[in-house]
């Protein structure tokens, strides 16, 4: 009949018939698809892989922004001075591979001295608190409007898929440095830094919520013809009662699926606004700022490694998550 | 499958009319481009009138696509008829809006055709077969739970699986909890959507057997749609055949399994296997030629006259109408068969 969803190895999970005649008369727990893909997913190494190197770094990413604060360890826009060569003008870190030791574990950079470990650690937090918000906004404007165009169809839906073509096609790059020129830097009395991350949440998050949409839009016209959507208005459902009980359960897997996805995209654009100056103001260390550092201590291009496998390590380990995430909510195991 | 013997039916006491269609109609419409203009529709029902009587077994049936679905949904009022009128005992409920129509519900309810996509997949067979209590308010003595494990054990089903999920289980046992769902509000009429085509021919006769016991102990009514003659042979009271959106035929079952009087009829019935040899000697099978045409543009006059070979050209022009050729046996064609016969052999 169906092909059984692949579960643990036993003989009794393997066929549904086998298993629910020769039960015992114990209550019966049935496991969800949400808990299949759990164990799915924990046998996936490299997913598991991915995932551990995401925990560490929102570890890393709070132990920073609370070290930030509270701990006076090597701050991160500590200069230096002392630890670099001026006598011969170069103004390189003294010292073998960067000026590494055990102090300045990864070196120092170049004219001014900064420990780049610390940099690195400290540009963590507003790499991943950046990118997980900007998702979190497309996924809420993403949801919302997907799910609308849909489920109601018609004009609804061509005006909204109309909408997403135009924030797709929107230059948003040249929006974004257009915009960071403008706005002033003391708005509602926050700190310059707080408006700069809010507002590069907003733009990121407000432009990237189509690619949410149109995935759940397509969800939601596929599970819209499905006869549980009738089952439930032949019983006298109204329509909150299908999108809530019946639709959104369908649609978190693949919402969260597509979120994982978008976060590493999310990382790279607020790498490449900072790299390009309409980001995060210096001096506070972010990646994409420290690798513009570093691309202009142009006869040291090295000091671009650090911050690039920064960036490359964590956008690999929500890539590796999200595909291995995919595949153990595959669908197609309904 | 046990055969449904008259008396079985004169048991349940068929009555009145409980439902009745007159020139029911729905066209889809088709769309196209920027504005959305309608450039044309699908005549997916196109003016269907039959009653269903209180207590019978009333079967549609006819080929992939004729609109079977559609004349179910129409009669459970999930999607708004384009014209005509649906009564259900006495009421009109044509038009009705939702709202007025949601108390009804509890009385005419739907089996679907599809048993994997029927049923939820997030939620635990608790949830789907109690969602009619709780989305209709309805007070149950012991609790919710404990009415799904009644109805549970209703339709075969262990009671203890209540928290289990539609994936854990096979297509017959899916289409026993989607049963389960439908019995929770004790309707009268009952939508069956070809309950078995999705399931294993050796569980086919298992979940027949379960409708017909189910309703002889609730007194339901059904409207069994299926795509072949055979499936409902021993369920039905009375059948309609349908081709294209419309009904060809309508009889009681022993009189139109014996003596079809449309074309379409006969040739569905040939393509039926029987048992009795003598019978099947000087049987032809009647292949039909030809794919069903388009609804968007369905063949003028009669519907059928593309694919029938006694079609004349008269029926090319002239819609015949459905009317009455023998008491309780309506036929819509030019040219029906065993007519003769009706009038030489008494009928019953
Ligand atoms: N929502 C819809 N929009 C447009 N056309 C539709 C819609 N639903 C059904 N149709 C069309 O109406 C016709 C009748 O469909 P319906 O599902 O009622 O057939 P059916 O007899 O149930 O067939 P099957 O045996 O395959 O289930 C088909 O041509 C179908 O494509
Ligand atoms: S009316 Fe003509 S075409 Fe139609 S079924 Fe009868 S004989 Fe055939
Ligand atoms: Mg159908």
């Amino acid at each position: 009949m169906t092909a059984p969803p692949e579960v643990t190895g036993s003989a009794a999970d393997a066929d549904p018939e086998a298993a629910l005649q020769g039960m015992p008369k114990k209550a019966i727990q049935g496991r969800s698809l949400g808990q299949i893909a759990w164990l799915r997913l924990k046998r996936d190494k490299v997913a598991m892989a991915g995932a551990v190197v995401i925990v560490l770094l929102v570890l890393v990413a709070i132990a920073a922004l609370l070290a930030d604060r509270v701990f006076d360890v090597v701050h991160p826009n500590e200069f230096h001075q002392d630890l670099i060569d001026t006598e011969n003008g170069t103004l390189a870190p003294k010292g073998a591979l960067g000026g590494m030791s055990g102090a300045h574990p990864l070196g120092i950079e170049p004219v001014n001295g900064r420990d780049i470990l610390a940099r690195i650690f400290a540009g963590s937090w507003i790499s991943l608190l950046i990118a997980s918000l900007a998702t979190l906004v497309s996924v809420a404007i993403g949801t919302t409007m997907g799910i609308i165009a849909g489920y109601f169809g018609g004009w609804v839906d061509t005006l909204i898929s109309r909408a997403m073509d135009v924030f797709l096609a929107f230059p948003l790059l040249v929006f974004a440095m257009a915009l960071v020129g403008v706005l002033p830097d003391n708005v509602f009395g926050l700190s310059p830094e707080m408006v700069r991350i809010g507002l590069l949440i907003f733009i990121i998050g407000f432009f990237n919520w189509p690619y949410i949409g149109r995935i759940v839009r397509g969800q939601t016209l596929s599970l819209r013809e499905r006869e549980f959507v009738d089952a439930a208005r032949s019983l006298g459902a109204r329509g909150p009662y299908i999108l809530f009980r019946e639709l959104l359960p369908n649609l978190f897997a693949p919402i969260l699926v597509y979120a994982t996805l978008l976060i590493p995209t999310n990382i790279l654009f607020e790498s490449a606004l900072s790299f390009l100056g309409v980001g995060i103001n210096a001096p506070t260390a972010t990646w994409g700022g420290m690798l513009s550092d570093a691309s202009r201590f142009y006869t040291m291009p090295h000091f671009m490694l650090w911050p690039g496998l920064a960036i490359f390590v964590t956008v690999l380990a929500f890539n590796l998550f999200g595909d291995g995430l995919r595949d153990a909510l595959d669908p197609r195991a309904r | 499958m046990s055969t449904k013997t008259e008396s079985a039916a004169a048991d349940r006491r068929v009555g009145d009319d409980l439902l009745v269609a007159t020139d029911l109609q729905k066209h889809f419409p088709i769309r196209r481009g920027l504005l959305q203009r309608q450039v044309g529709a699908v005549q997916a029902v196109d003016g269907l009138t039959f009653s269903v009587r209180r207590g019978e077994t009333l079967s549609l049936v006819g080929e992939s696509g004729c609109g079977k679905t559609t004349t179910g949904r129409l009669l459970t009022r999930l999607i708004e008829p384009t014209g005509g009128k649906i009564t259900l005992d006495g009421r009109d409920i044509t038009h009705l809006s939702m709202g007025s129509m949601r108390p009804l519900r509890r009385d005419i309810q739907m089996i679907f055709q599809d048993p994997y996509s029927s049923l939820n997949p997030r939620h635990t067979v608790g949830t789907i077969v109690g969602a009619p209590f709780r989305l209709q308010n309805v007070k149950t003595e012991h609790g919710v739970k404990r009415a799904v494990q009644d109805l549970l054990e209703l339709v075969g089903l262990n009671p203890e699986h209540y928290n289990r999920y539609p994936h854990e289980f096979s297509g017959g046992q899916r289409q026993r909890i989607g049963i389960a769902r439908t019995l929770a509000l004790r309707p009268k009429l009952i939508v069956a959507d070809e309950p078995v085509s999705a399931l294993d021919v050796s569980i086919q006769a298992q979940v027949v057997n379960l409708l017909e016991d189910l309703q002889n102990e609730f007194d339901l009514t059904y409207v069994m749609i299926a795509h072949d003659l055979s499936v409902v042979r021993h369920v039905s009271d009375r059948v309609a055949v349908m081709y294209l959106g419309k009904i060809m035929e309508v009889a009681d079952r022993t009189a139109l399994y014996e003596r079809p009087m449309h074309p379409y009829t006969v040739a569905l019935l040939s393509a039926v296997p029987i048992p009795d040899t003598a019978r099947r000697e000087n049987r032809e099978r009647i292949r039909l030629q030809g794919d069903v045409p388009s609804p968007i543009n369905p063949p003028s006059g009669c519907r059928f006259h593309t694919r029938c070979w006694k079609a004349q050209e008269v029926c090319k022009t002239k819609e015949p109408l459905l009317v009455d050729l023998a008491p309780g046996h309506q036929a819509a064609c030019h040219f029906p068969e065993n007519k003769d016969k009706v009038t030489t052999s008494p009928v019953g």
